[in-house]
Protein backbone atom coordinates (compact mmCIF):
# COMPACT_ATOMS: atom_id res chain seq x y z
CA UNK A 1 0.00 0.00 0.00
CA UNK A 2 1.21 3.36 -0.76
CA UNK A 3 1.77 5.86 1.86
CA UNK A 4 -0.44 8.21 2.72
CA UNK A 5 1.03 10.74 5.04
CA UNK A 6 -0.56 13.37 5.23
CA UNK A 7 -2.95 14.26 8.13
CA UNK A 8 -6.63 13.77 8.36
CA UNK A 9 -7.50 14.28 12.10
CA UNK A 10 -4.99 16.44 14.09
CA UNK A 11 -5.81 16.85 18.00
CA UNK A 12 -3.92 19.95 20.00
CA UNK A 13 -3.51 20.42 23.29
CA UNK A 14 -7.25 19.49 24.36
CA UNK A 15 -8.50 20.39 27.65
CA UNK A 16 -11.62 18.74 29.09
CA UNK A 17 -13.18 19.03 32.26
CA UNK A 18 -17.00 18.29 34.24
CA UNK A 19 -17.18 20.95 37.12
CA UNK A 20 -13.38 20.07 38.70
CA UNK A 21 -13.25 16.20 37.48
CA UNK A 22 -10.08 17.11 34.89
CA UNK A 23 -10.61 14.61 32.40
CA UNK A 24 -8.06 15.32 29.31
CA UNK A 25 -5.39 17.69 30.31
CA UNK A 26 -3.47 18.11 27.05
CA UNK A 27 -4.11 15.60 24.37
CA UNK A 28 -1.83 16.14 21.35
CA UNK A 29 -2.79 12.87 18.65
CA UNK A 30 -2.37 13.06 15.45
CA UNK A 31 -4.20 10.41 12.73
CA UNK A 32 -2.74 9.93 9.51
CA UNK A 33 -5.47 9.28 6.45
CA UNK A 34 -6.63 5.83 5.90
CA UNK A 35 -4.46 5.18 9.38
CA UNK A 36 -5.60 3.05 12.16
CA UNK A 37 -5.48 4.53 15.21
CA UNK A 38 -6.56 2.67 18.50
CA UNK A 39 -6.65 4.68 21.86
CA UNK A 40 -6.07 2.06 24.77
CA UNK A 41 -6.95 3.69 28.28
CA UNK A 42 -7.87 2.09 32.00
CA UNK A 43 -11.64 2.39 32.26
CA UNK A 44 -12.72 6.37 33.06
CA UNK A 45 -9.60 7.90 31.63
CA UNK A 46 -11.85 9.59 29.20
CA UNK A 47 -11.32 7.95 26.01
CA UNK A 48 -14.73 8.08 25.29
CA UNK A 49 -15.26 12.00 25.90
CA UNK A 50 -12.20 12.57 23.62
CA UNK A 51 -13.64 10.47 20.74
CA UNK A 52 -16.68 12.39 21.84
CA UNK A 53 -15.35 15.96 21.00
CA UNK A 54 -13.05 14.91 18.07
CA UNK A 55 -17.07 14.20 16.54
CA UNK A 56 -18.72 17.57 18.57
CA UNK A 57 -21.00 15.60 20.70
CA UNK A 58 -18.89 17.54 23.50
CA UNK A 59 -17.02 20.79 23.40
CA UNK A 60 -13.67 20.93 24.71
CA UNK A 61 -13.02 23.43 27.08
CA UNK A 62 -9.65 24.65 24.97
CA UNK A 63 -7.24 23.25 22.45
CA UNK A 64 -7.67 22.62 18.55
CA UNK A 65 -9.41 19.67 17.00
CA UNK A 66 -8.50 19.67 12.67
CA UNK A 67 -10.30 17.27 10.42
CA UNK A 68 -8.96 17.48 6.87
CA UNK A 69 -7.11 20.85 7.85
CA UNK A 70 -10.58 22.09 9.04
CA UNK A 71 -10.91 23.59 12.92
CA UNK A 72 -14.40 22.30 14.54
CA UNK A 73 -14.20 22.94 17.64
CA UNK A 74 -15.74 26.27 16.84
CA UNK A 75 -18.13 25.72 14.51
CA UNK A 76 -22.27 25.68 15.13
CA UNK A 77 -24.66 22.80 14.83
CA UNK A 78 -25.38 23.26 11.34
CA UNK A 79 -21.69 23.50 9.93
CA UNK A 80 -20.75 20.31 12.34
CA UNK A 81 -23.67 18.24 10.70
CA UNK A 82 -21.65 18.91 7.37
CA UNK A 83 -18.43 17.80 9.10
CA UNK A 84 -20.52 15.06 10.40
CA UNK A 85 -21.61 13.31 7.45
CA UNK A 86 -17.42 12.71 7.20
CA UNK A 87 -18.03 10.43 9.97
CA UNK A 88 -19.42 7.18 11.14
CA UNK A 89 -19.29 5.92 14.63
CA UNK A 90 -19.88 2.95 16.56
CA UNK A 91 -21.27 3.30 19.93
CA UNK A 92 -20.57 0.85 23.12
CA UNK A 93 -23.74 -0.74 23.63
CA UNK A 94 -25.01 -0.07 19.62
CA UNK A 95 -27.25 2.91 20.56
CA UNK A 96 -29.76 1.41 18.08
CA UNK A 97 -33.24 3.40 17.62
CA UNK A 98 -34.99 0.98 19.61
CA UNK A 99 -38.23 2.18 17.73
CA UNK A 100 -37.15 1.66 14.41
CA UNK A 101 -36.31 -1.37 12.02
CA UNK A 102 -32.68 -2.56 11.41
CA UNK A 103 -32.94 -1.99 7.80
CA UNK A 104 -34.65 1.47 8.91
CA UNK A 105 -31.63 1.99 11.54
CA UNK A 106 -29.15 1.38 8.67
CA UNK A 107 -30.67 3.47 5.95
CA UNK A 108 -31.24 6.52 8.59
CA UNK A 109 -28.35 8.69 7.35
CA UNK A 110 -29.55 7.90 3.83
CA UNK A 111 -33.19 8.69 4.37
CA UNK A 112 -32.27 12.00 5.87
CA UNK A 113 -29.39 13.31 3.65
CA UNK A 114 -30.45 11.63 0.26
CA UNK A 115 -33.47 11.75 -1.91
CA UNK A 116 -33.67 8.30 -2.14
CA UNK A 117 -36.75 6.18 -2.13
CA UNK A 118 -37.33 3.95 0.95
CA UNK A 119 -36.75 0.34 -1.56
CA UNK A 120 -33.57 1.65 -2.81
CA UNK A 121 -32.75 2.07 0.90
CA UNK A 122 -33.62 -0.96 1.95
CA UNK A 123 -31.22 -2.57 -1.03
CA UNK A 124 -28.74 -1.00 0.43
CA UNK A 125 -29.09 -1.76 3.81
CA UNK A 126 -29.38 -5.53 2.90
CA UNK A 127 -26.09 -4.90 1.04
CA UNK A 128 -24.15 -3.36 4.07
CA UNK A 129 -25.50 -5.74 6.42
CA UNK A 130 -24.32 -8.29 4.17
CA UNK A 131 -20.77 -6.68 4.61
CA UNK A 132 -21.06 -6.92 8.35
CA UNK A 133 -21.95 -11.24 7.58
CA UNK A 134 -25.56 -10.32 8.71
CA UNK A 135 -28.42 -11.22 6.45
CA UNK A 136 -32.49 -11.77 6.86
CA UNK A 137 -32.22 -9.31 9.70
CA UNK A 138 -33.57 -5.84 8.02
CA UNK A 139 -37.12 -6.71 9.11
CA UNK A 140 -36.41 -7.61 13.10
CA UNK A 141 -36.31 -5.00 15.66
CA UNK A 142 -33.65 -4.20 17.25
CA UNK A 143 -34.94 -5.61 20.81
CA UNK A 144 -34.68 -8.75 19.23
CA UNK A 145 -31.24 -8.93 18.38
CA UNK A 146 -28.12 -10.50 20.63
CA UNK A 147 -25.44 -8.30 21.83
CA UNK A 148 -23.13 -9.04 18.73
CA UNK A 149 -25.50 -8.34 15.97
CA UNK A 150 -26.70 -5.20 17.95
CA UNK A 151 -22.50 -3.89 16.96
CA UNK A 152 -23.11 -5.31 13.43
CA UNK A 153 -26.02 -3.69 12.81
CA UNK A 154 -24.62 -0.48 14.36
CA UNK A 155 -21.72 -1.08 12.36
CA UNK A 156 -23.20 -0.95 9.12
CA UNK A 157 -24.97 2.00 9.98
CA UNK A 158 -21.77 3.86 10.96
CA UNK A 159 -20.60 2.46 7.18
CA UNK A 160 -24.08 3.61 5.17
CA UNK A 161 -23.44 6.54 4.18
CA UNK A 162 -19.83 5.57 2.75
CA UNK A 163 -17.83 7.58 5.84
CA UNK A 164 -14.18 8.64 5.79
CA UNK A 165 -13.46 8.49 9.09
CA UNK A 166 -15.05 5.80 11.72
CA UNK A 167 -14.93 6.03 15.21
CA UNK A 168 -15.43 2.77 17.15
CA UNK A 169 -15.92 3.28 21.22
CA UNK A 170 -15.21 -0.33 22.49
CA UNK A 171 -15.99 -2.09 19.76
CA UNK A 172 -15.31 -5.70 21.60
CA UNK A 173 -16.67 -4.54 24.89
CA UNK A 174 -18.82 -6.93 26.19
CA UNK A 175 -18.45 -9.87 23.48
CA UNK A 176 -17.04 -13.02 23.68
CA UNK A 177 -13.88 -13.59 22.48
CA UNK A 178 -15.09 -15.74 19.17
CA UNK A 179 -17.13 -12.45 18.64
CA UNK A 180 -14.99 -10.19 19.24
CA UNK A 181 -12.44 -11.41 16.59
CA UNK A 182 -15.05 -11.70 14.43
CA UNK A 183 -15.81 -7.62 15.10
CA UNK A 184 -12.29 -7.19 14.71
CA UNK A 185 -12.04 -8.63 11.50
CA UNK A 186 -14.49 -6.56 10.51
CA UNK A 187 -12.93 -3.66 11.00
CA UNK A 188 -9.34 -4.67 9.71
CA UNK A 189 -11.75 -5.78 6.10
CA UNK A 190 -13.76 -2.02 6.63
CA UNK A 191 -9.90 -0.60 6.79
CA UNK A 192 -9.14 -2.47 3.64
CA UNK A 193 -12.43 -2.56 1.96
CA UNK A 194 -13.63 0.90 2.22
CA UNK A 195 -10.25 2.82 3.26
CA UNK A 196 -11.42 4.93 5.83
CA UNK A 197 -9.53 6.24 8.07
CA UNK A 198 -10.32 4.91 12.15
CA UNK A 199 -10.02 5.71 15.18
CA UNK A 200 -11.03 2.93 17.75
CA UNK A 201 -10.83 3.21 21.47
CA UNK A 202 -10.27 -0.07 23.68
CA UNK A 203 -8.48 -1.28 27.03
CA UNK A 204 -8.53 -5.10 25.06
CA UNK A 205 -5.37 -5.34 24.16
CA UNK A 206 -5.72 -8.20 21.50
CA UNK A 207 -8.14 -6.13 19.67
CA UNK A 208 -5.68 -3.44 19.60
CA UNK A 209 -2.99 -5.82 18.12
CA UNK A 210 -4.96 -6.66 15.79
CA UNK A 211 -6.56 -3.70 14.47
CA UNK A 212 -3.88 -1.23 14.87
CA UNK A 213 -1.50 1.07 12.83
CA UNK A 214 -0.46 2.53 15.73
CA UNK A 215 -1.54 2.61 19.32
CA UNK A 216 -1.60 5.53 21.55
CA UNK A 217 -2.29 5.60 25.29
CA UNK A 218 -3.80 8.40 27.45
CA UNK A 219 -3.08 8.48 30.89
CA UNK A 220 -3.92 11.12 33.25
CA UNK A 221 -5.37 13.03 30.47
CA UNK A 222 -2.44 13.01 28.20
CA UNK A 223 -1.17 10.59 24.81
CA UNK A 224 1.58 9.68 27.30
CA UNK A 225 3.22 7.33 24.11
CA UNK A 226 2.15 6.42 20.49
CA UNK A 227 3.71 4.17 18.62
CA UNK A 228 3.33 0.69 16.06
CA UNK A 229 2.09 -2.58 17.94
CA UNK A 230 5.19 -3.37 17.87
CA UNK A 231 6.76 -0.29 19.32
CA UNK A 232 4.00 -0.76 22.38
CA UNK A 233 5.26 -3.94 23.09
CA UNK A 234 8.67 -3.07 23.52
CA UNK A 235 7.56 0.11 24.73
CA UNK A 236 9.99 1.15 28.07
CA UNK A 237 7.64 3.16 29.36
CA UNK A 238 6.44 1.21 32.89
CA UNK A 239 2.38 2.79 32.64
CA UNK A 240 2.35 1.20 29.16
CA UNK A 241 3.89 -2.09 30.46
CA UNK A 242 1.93 -2.55 33.19
CA UNK A 243 -1.51 -1.92 31.06
CA UNK A 244 -0.47 -4.28 28.87
CA UNK A 245 0.29 -6.83 30.71
CA UNK A 246 -2.35 -6.18 32.91
CA UNK A 247 -0.57 -5.91 36.04
CA UNK A 248 -2.73 -4.63 39.54
CA UNK A 249 0.73 -3.39 40.82
CA UNK A 250 3.08 -0.57 39.17
CA UNK A 251 2.68 3.53 38.81
CA UNK A 252 -0.85 3.24 37.62
CA UNK A 253 -2.73 4.43 40.03
CA UNK A 254 -5.90 1.97 40.70
CA UNK A 255 -8.73 4.31 42.17
CA UNK B 1 -27.91 30.95 59.25
CA UNK B 2 -25.07 31.20 56.02
CA UNK B 3 -25.38 27.53 55.34
CA UNK B 4 -29.45 28.60 54.94
CA UNK B 5 -28.78 31.16 52.40
CA UNK B 6 -26.41 28.96 50.74
CA UNK B 7 -28.87 26.48 50.87
CA UNK B 8 -31.80 28.59 49.47
CA UNK B 9 -29.33 30.67 46.98
CA UNK B 10 -28.25 27.49 45.91
CA UNK B 11 -32.17 26.01 44.67
CA UNK B 12 -32.36 29.71 43.31
CA UNK B 13 -30.01 29.43 41.15
CA UNK B 14 -30.73 26.10 39.60
CA UNK B 15 -34.38 26.85 39.65
CA UNK B 16 -33.35 30.35 37.49
CA UNK B 17 -31.25 27.73 35.23
CA UNK B 18 -33.87 25.37 34.69
CA UNK B 19 -36.51 27.99 33.88
CA UNK B 20 -34.30 29.54 31.68
CA UNK B 21 -32.62 25.94 29.27
CA UNK B 22 -36.44 24.93 29.68
CA UNK B 23 -37.46 28.15 27.61
CA UNK B 24 -34.49 28.10 24.97
CA UNK B 25 -36.64 24.16 24.28
CA UNK B 26 -39.13 25.42 24.03
CA UNK B 27 -38.07 28.58 21.43
CA UNK B 28 -35.79 25.96 19.34
CA UNK B 29 -38.71 23.37 19.16
CA UNK B 30 -40.86 26.49 17.51
CA UNK B 31 -38.25 27.79 15.66
CA UNK B 32 -37.85 24.32 13.85
CA UNK B 33 -41.87 23.88 13.63
CA UNK B 34 -41.39 25.93 10.77
CA UNK B 35 -38.07 24.59 9.50
CA UNK B 36 -37.65 21.89 6.37
CA UNK B 37 -37.74 18.77 6.57
CA UNK B 38 -41.34 18.77 7.67
CA UNK B 39 -42.10 15.42 8.08
CA UNK B 40 -46.23 13.95 8.36
CA UNK B 41 -45.60 10.53 9.31
CA UNK B 42 -44.15 11.15 12.77
CA UNK B 43 -46.23 13.56 14.56
CA UNK B 44 -49.54 11.40 12.96
CA UNK B 45 -48.25 8.29 14.87
CA UNK B 46 -47.43 10.49 17.94
CA UNK B 47 -51.01 11.94 17.82
CA UNK B 48 -52.06 8.53 17.66
CA UNK B 49 -50.27 8.05 20.88
CA UNK B 50 -51.10 10.89 22.76
CA UNK B 51 -54.91 11.44 21.62
CA UNK B 52 -56.35 8.05 20.77
CA UNK B 53 -54.26 6.38 23.31
CA UNK B 54 -55.90 8.26 25.57
CA UNK B 55 -59.69 8.12 24.76
CA UNK B 56 -60.78 5.69 27.32
CA UNK B 57 -59.07 7.62 29.64
CA UNK B 58 -60.58 10.91 29.08
CA UNK B 59 -64.14 9.24 29.04
CA UNK B 60 -63.48 7.38 32.15
CA UNK B 61 -62.67 10.85 33.90
CA UNK B 62 -65.13 13.12 31.96
CA UNK B 63 -68.18 11.02 32.62
CA UNK B 64 -67.71 10.37 36.29
CA UNK B 65 -66.86 14.57 36.74
CA UNK B 66 -70.05 15.74 35.16
CA UNK B 67 -72.14 12.88 37.20
CA UNK B 68 -70.46 13.66 40.06
CA UNK B 69 -70.76 17.96 39.64
CA UNK B 70 -74.98 17.32 38.96
CA UNK B 71 -75.14 15.09 42.23
CA UNK B 72 -73.18 17.70 44.22
CA UNK B 73 -74.57 20.69 42.52
CA UNK B 74 -78.68 18.94 42.84
CA UNK B 75 -77.57 18.76 46.70
CA UNK B 76 -76.89 22.53 46.84
CA UNK B 77 -79.23 24.24 44.66
CA UNK B 78 -82.39 22.10 46.20
CA UNK B 79 -81.83 23.98 49.27
CA UNK B 80 -83.24 27.42 47.68
CA UNK B 81 -85.22 25.55 44.87
CA UNK B 82 -82.98 26.13 42.05
CA UNK B 83 -82.55 22.42 41.10
CA UNK B 84 -83.41 22.94 37.30
CA UNK B 85 -79.84 25.44 37.12
CA UNK B 86 -77.83 21.89 37.12
CA UNK B 87 -77.65 21.39 33.78
CA UNK B 88 -76.15 24.83 33.50
CA UNK B 89 -73.54 24.67 36.20
CA UNK B 90 -72.45 21.26 34.65
CA UNK B 91 -72.36 22.63 31.37
CA UNK B 92 -70.15 26.14 32.52
CA UNK B 93 -68.00 23.95 34.95
CA UNK B 94 -66.66 21.14 32.23
CA UNK B 95 -66.33 22.93 29.23
CA UNK B 96 -64.69 26.25 31.09
CA UNK B 97 -63.04 24.17 34.04
CA UNK B 98 -62.89 21.00 34.88
CA UNK B 99 -63.04 19.43 31.08
CA UNK B 100 -59.23 21.15 30.33
CA UNK B 101 -57.65 20.76 33.60
CA UNK B 102 -58.93 17.28 34.23
CA UNK B 103 -58.01 16.28 30.93
CA UNK B 104 -54.53 17.97 31.05
CA UNK B 105 -53.72 16.81 34.38
CA UNK B 106 -55.00 12.95 33.48
CA UNK B 107 -53.54 13.18 29.55
CA UNK B 108 -49.84 14.30 31.48
CA UNK B 109 -50.05 11.79 34.08
CA UNK B 110 -49.96 8.97 30.69
CA UNK B 111 -48.35 10.32 28.21
CA UNK B 112 -45.87 13.15 29.75
CA UNK B 113 -44.36 9.93 31.60
CA UNK B 114 -44.10 7.68 28.97
CA UNK B 115 -42.42 10.65 26.47
CA UNK B 116 -39.63 11.16 29.34
CA UNK B 117 -39.57 7.47 29.89
CA UNK B 118 -38.84 7.40 26.12
CA UNK B 119 -36.52 9.91 25.69
CA UNK B 120 -34.42 9.76 28.73
CA UNK B 121 -33.80 5.89 27.65
CA UNK B 122 -32.74 7.73 24.21
CA UNK B 123 -30.36 10.05 26.24
CA UNK B 124 -28.52 7.06 28.67
CA UNK B 125 -28.42 4.29 25.92
CA UNK B 126 -26.45 6.59 23.27
CA UNK B 127 -29.26 7.12 21.04
CA UNK B 128 -29.22 10.48 21.14
CA UNK B 129 -25.88 10.97 20.62
CA UNK B 130 -26.24 8.65 17.69
CA UNK B 131 -28.78 10.98 16.04
CA UNK B 132 -25.92 13.87 16.49
CA UNK B 133 -23.84 11.97 14.43
CA UNK B 134 -25.95 10.63 12.10
CA UNK B 135 -26.53 14.96 11.15
CA UNK B 136 -29.96 15.05 12.47
CA UNK B 137 -31.30 17.29 15.13
CA UNK B 138 -32.88 15.65 17.76
CA UNK B 139 -35.09 17.88 18.67
CA UNK B 140 -36.61 18.31 15.17
CA UNK B 141 -36.49 14.35 15.23
CA UNK B 142 -38.20 14.10 18.70
CA UNK B 143 -39.43 16.66 19.89
CA UNK B 144 -41.05 18.63 17.15
CA UNK B 145 -43.53 15.71 16.29
CA UNK B 146 -44.32 15.45 20.25
CA UNK B 147 -44.86 18.75 20.38
CA UNK B 148 -47.28 19.34 17.70
CA UNK B 149 -49.12 16.09 18.31
CA UNK B 150 -49.68 17.45 22.37
CA UNK B 151 -50.57 21.27 20.97
CA UNK B 152 -53.20 19.50 18.15
CA UNK B 153 -54.62 16.37 20.66
CA UNK B 154 -54.93 18.41 23.75
CA UNK B 155 -58.02 20.18 22.44
CA UNK B 156 -59.48 17.43 20.35
CA UNK B 157 -59.65 15.33 23.78
CA UNK B 158 -61.35 18.56 25.37
CA UNK B 159 -64.18 18.71 23.05
CA UNK B 160 -64.39 14.89 24.34
CA UNK B 161 -64.16 15.35 27.88
CA UNK B 162 -66.97 18.38 27.21
CA UNK B 163 -69.25 16.24 25.66
CA UNK B 164 -69.21 13.30 27.90
CA UNK B 165 -68.49 15.29 30.71
CA UNK B 166 -72.26 16.62 30.21
CA UNK B 167 -73.57 13.63 29.24
CA UNK B 168 -72.72 12.43 32.44
CA UNK B 169 -74.82 15.28 34.30
CA UNK B 170 -77.66 14.75 31.83
CA UNK B 171 -77.94 11.02 32.56
CA UNK B 172 -77.72 11.48 36.71
CA UNK B 173 -80.16 14.42 36.57
CA UNK B 174 -82.17 13.10 34.14
CA UNK B 175 -82.22 9.12 35.10
CA UNK B 176 -81.40 9.03 38.77
CA UNK B 177 -82.59 13.07 40.13
CA UNK B 178 -85.92 12.89 37.81
CA UNK B 179 -85.35 15.99 36.52
CA UNK B 180 -87.36 17.04 33.49
CA UNK B 181 -85.25 16.27 29.86
CA UNK B 182 -86.28 19.02 28.08
CA UNK B 183 -85.99 21.77 31.00
CA UNK B 184 -82.04 20.50 31.64
CA UNK B 185 -81.51 20.98 28.18
CA UNK B 186 -82.55 23.96 27.54
CA UNK B 187 -80.87 25.46 30.89
CA UNK B 188 -77.63 23.41 29.41
CA UNK B 189 -77.90 25.81 26.00
CA UNK B 190 -79.06 28.87 27.45
CA UNK B 191 -76.51 29.95 29.67
CA UNK B 192 -73.77 28.32 27.46
CA UNK B 193 -71.92 30.97 25.09
CA UNK B 194 -69.14 30.06 22.79
CA UNK B 195 -66.97 31.66 24.57
CA UNK B 196 -66.79 28.68 26.98
CA UNK B 197 -65.60 26.72 25.36
CA UNK B 198 -62.94 28.99 23.47
CA UNK B 199 -61.64 29.68 26.47
CA UNK B 200 -61.72 25.93 27.78
CA UNK B 201 -59.98 25.03 24.39
CA UNK B 202 -56.99 27.84 24.49
CA UNK B 203 -56.38 26.38 27.58
CA UNK B 204 -56.14 22.82 26.49
CA UNK B 205 -53.79 24.07 23.93
CA UNK B 206 -51.53 26.12 26.49
CA UNK B 207 -51.85 22.67 28.65
CA UNK B 208 -50.42 20.43 25.73
CA UNK B 209 -46.97 22.87 25.07
CA UNK B 210 -46.83 22.79 28.80
CA UNK B 211 -47.06 19.04 28.91
CA UNK B 212 -45.16 18.61 25.90
CA UNK B 213 -42.26 20.68 26.86
CA UNK B 214 -42.12 19.91 30.28
CA UNK B 215 -41.70 16.27 29.54
CA UNK B 216 -39.31 16.15 26.66
CA UNK B 217 -37.44 18.57 28.52
CA UNK B 218 -36.82 15.79 31.07
CA UNK B 219 -36.46 12.97 29.32
CA UNK B 220 -33.90 14.68 27.08
CA UNK B 221 -31.52 16.12 29.62
CA UNK B 222 -31.64 12.52 31.67
CA UNK B 223 -28.20 11.58 33.05
CA UNK B 224 -27.13 8.72 35.14
CA UNK B 225 -28.68 5.46 33.78
CA UNK B 226 -31.76 3.93 34.39
CA UNK B 227 -32.42 5.73 38.02
CA UNK B 228 -31.96 8.87 35.74
CA UNK B 229 -34.82 7.58 33.94
CA UNK B 230 -37.49 6.65 36.52
CA UNK B 231 -36.16 10.59 37.77
CA UNK B 232 -36.71 12.44 34.96
CA UNK B 233 -40.06 10.47 34.99
CA UNK B 234 -41.23 11.00 38.27
CA UNK B 235 -40.21 14.72 37.42
CA UNK B 236 -42.00 15.02 34.26
CA UNK B 237 -45.53 14.34 35.44
CA UNK B 238 -45.24 16.22 38.94
CA UNK B 239 -43.93 19.57 37.11
CA UNK B 240 -46.34 19.40 34.12
CA UNK B 241 -49.50 18.89 36.87
CA UNK B 242 -47.80 21.53 38.66
CA UNK B 243 -47.45 24.24 35.75
CA UNK B 244 -51.34 23.39 34.47
CA UNK B 245 -52.52 24.35 37.88
CA UNK B 246 -50.59 27.41 37.89
CA UNK B 247 -51.05 27.97 34.17
CA UNK B 248 -54.21 27.55 34.46
CA UNK B 249 -55.63 30.33 37.39
CA UNK B 250 -53.67 32.57 35.51
CA UNK B 251 -55.32 32.33 32.26
CA UNK B 252 -58.51 32.03 34.00
CA UNK B 253 -57.70 35.87 35.71
CA UNK B 254 -56.42 37.03 32.22
CA UNK B 255 -59.85 35.75 29.90
CA UNK B 256 -62.26 37.05 33.11
N1 LIG C 1 -21.41 14.00 30.23
C1 LIG C 1 -20.60 13.88 31.31
N2 LIG C 1 -20.83 14.62 32.41
C2 LIG C 1 -20.02 14.54 33.49
N3 LIG C 1 -18.95 13.72 33.57
C3 LIG C 1 -18.68 12.95 32.51
C4 LIG C 1 -19.48 12.98 31.32
N4 LIG C 1 -18.96 12.11 30.42
C5 LIG C 1 -17.88 11.56 31.03
N5 LIG C 1 -17.70 12.06 32.27
C6 LIG C 1 -16.62 11.71 33.19
O1 LIG C 1 -15.43 11.71 32.46
C7 LIG C 1 -14.58 10.65 32.86
C8 LIG C 1 -14.16 9.84 31.66
O2 LIG C 1 -15.28 9.17 31.12
P1 LIG C 1 -15.19 8.28 29.79
O3 LIG C 1 -14.58 9.08 28.71
O4 LIG C 1 -16.56 7.76 29.55
O5 LIG C 1 -14.22 7.10 30.22
P2 LIG C 1 -13.74 5.88 29.34
O6 LIG C 1 -12.28 6.07 29.18
O7 LIG C 1 -14.02 4.66 30.16
O8 LIG C 1 -14.49 5.90 28.06
C9 LIG C 1 -15.36 9.87 33.91
O9 LIG C 1 -14.86 10.25 35.17
C10 LIG C 1 -16.77 10.32 33.73
O10 LIG C 1 -17.44 10.31 34.95
MG1 LIG D 1 -16.10 4.74 27.34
Amino acid sequence: MVEDTSVKIEVVDLHKSFSNNQVLRGVNLEVRNGESMVVIGGSGVGKSVLIKCIIGLLRPDSGSIRVDGQEVTSLNEKSLNEIRKKFGMLFQAGALFDSLSVWENVGFGLKHHTSLRDGEIKAIAVEKLGLVGLSHVEDLMPSELSGGMRKRVSLARAIAIEPEILLYDEPTTGLDPIMADVINELIVQMRKKLQVTSIAITHDMVSAYKIADRIAMLYEGKIIEVGTPQQNRDSRNAIVQQFIQGRAEGPIKVR
Amino acid sequence: MNSVFGYIGGHFIRFLQESGRITMLFGQTIVLIFRPPFDVREPLSQMEEIGVRSIPVVVITAAFTGMVLALQSFTGFRRFHAETLVGTVVALSVTRELGPVLTGLMVSGRVGSAMAAELGTMRVTEQIDALHTLATNPVKYLIVPRFLASLVMFPILVVFADIIGIMGGYFVSVKILGTNPTIYIRRTWDYLELNDIYSGLLKACVFGMIMATISCYQGFYTEGGAEGVGKATTRAVVLSSLLILISNYFITALLF
